[in-house]
């Protein structure tokens, strides 16, 4: 599955990195503890989350998560899209909430990359 | 390649620019070229530690050396210290407070996770005094 697929899945906008939109995803996590993305979540995968601060995007830089995927129609500040443009990381947002987000995800047949849960 | 050392003093009062070191150093080790599972883990390891020093310690000062058989992380930091070294390396276990957990930090995965991605870990803490970490991650581990 493409980001593209995925954006198109979730209703996505994109904010950042709309040229990396054919990079290929294998896994998807969600979590609004950047603790457990932390502790679990592999790498070259979306990110689904609630939270919007710059460390989402410094917890992807570190995790070499490719895309974030900010639900509930949340909107990052510039400074936060301009952390990850840098960074090379994706950045959309779509209007669906966690739980149906990541539901219509896997019925697509995305699976989680998490280890240890 | 010859070992060299970098230094960051991490600021305690600003966590924004929290991780700005770790990526530092993430940016470093992929222009030398090592692995990048072995950078993964140096750079999750360092974050951890560098987030805990704004979170916990007011800042501090992180240093690597980097050699190409290994990477060695000190953190330094004088804040209040870790009464129990043993209770804050269980999962699940922190101390910090709720508007750092609004954050998405506090989960009390920490400590654990830097264990866990590095091949050894030291903990030397004082109350009162300050906490030291010394990692280290082997270029060639798996």
């Amino acid at each position: 599955m493409t980001i593209s697929d995925i954006k198109n899945i979730l209703d996505c906008m994109v904010l950042c990195g709309e040229d990396r939109l054919g990079t290929d995803i294998n896994t998807a996590d969600g979590a609004d503890m950047m603790s457990d993305v932390l502790a679990f979540a592999s790498e070259h995968g979306v990110l689904l989350t609630g939270l919007v601060n710059s460390q989402v995007v410094r917890t992807a830089e570190m995790m070499d998560i490719t895309c974030i995927i900010f639900v509930r129609g949340k909107t990052p500040d510039q400074s936060i899209i301009d952390l990850a443009g840098n960074c090379g990381i994706v950045i959309m947002k779509t209007r669906e909430k966690m739980f149906s987000a990541c539901g219509k995800l896997y019925e697509a047949g995305m699976r989680s990359g998490a280890s240890g849960t | 390649m010859s070992a060299i050392e970098l230094k960051y003093a991490i600021p305690g009062d600003d966590f924004t620019r929290a991780g700005e070191a770790s990526s530092s150093i993430k940016m470093r080790l992929k222009q030398m070229g090592f692995d990048p599972c072995f950078i993964r883990r140096v750079a999750i390891a360092v974050y951890e530690g560098e987030i805990n020093m704004v979170i916990h310690a007011n800042g501090g000062e992180i240093v690597v050396n980097i050699s190409p058989a290994s990477t060695d992380i000190t953190l330094t930091d004088d804040g209040p210290g870790i009464p129990d070294v043993e209770l804050a390396m269980k999962a699940g276990f922190s101390t910090a407070p709720e508007n750092v957990r609004n954050l998405g930090f506090g989960a009390g995965m920490g400590l654990p996770n830097m264990k866990k991605y590095t091949d050894e870990m030291d903990i030397q803490s004082e109350v009162g005094v300050g906490t030291t970490v010394r990692m280290k991650v082997y270029a060639n581990a798996t």
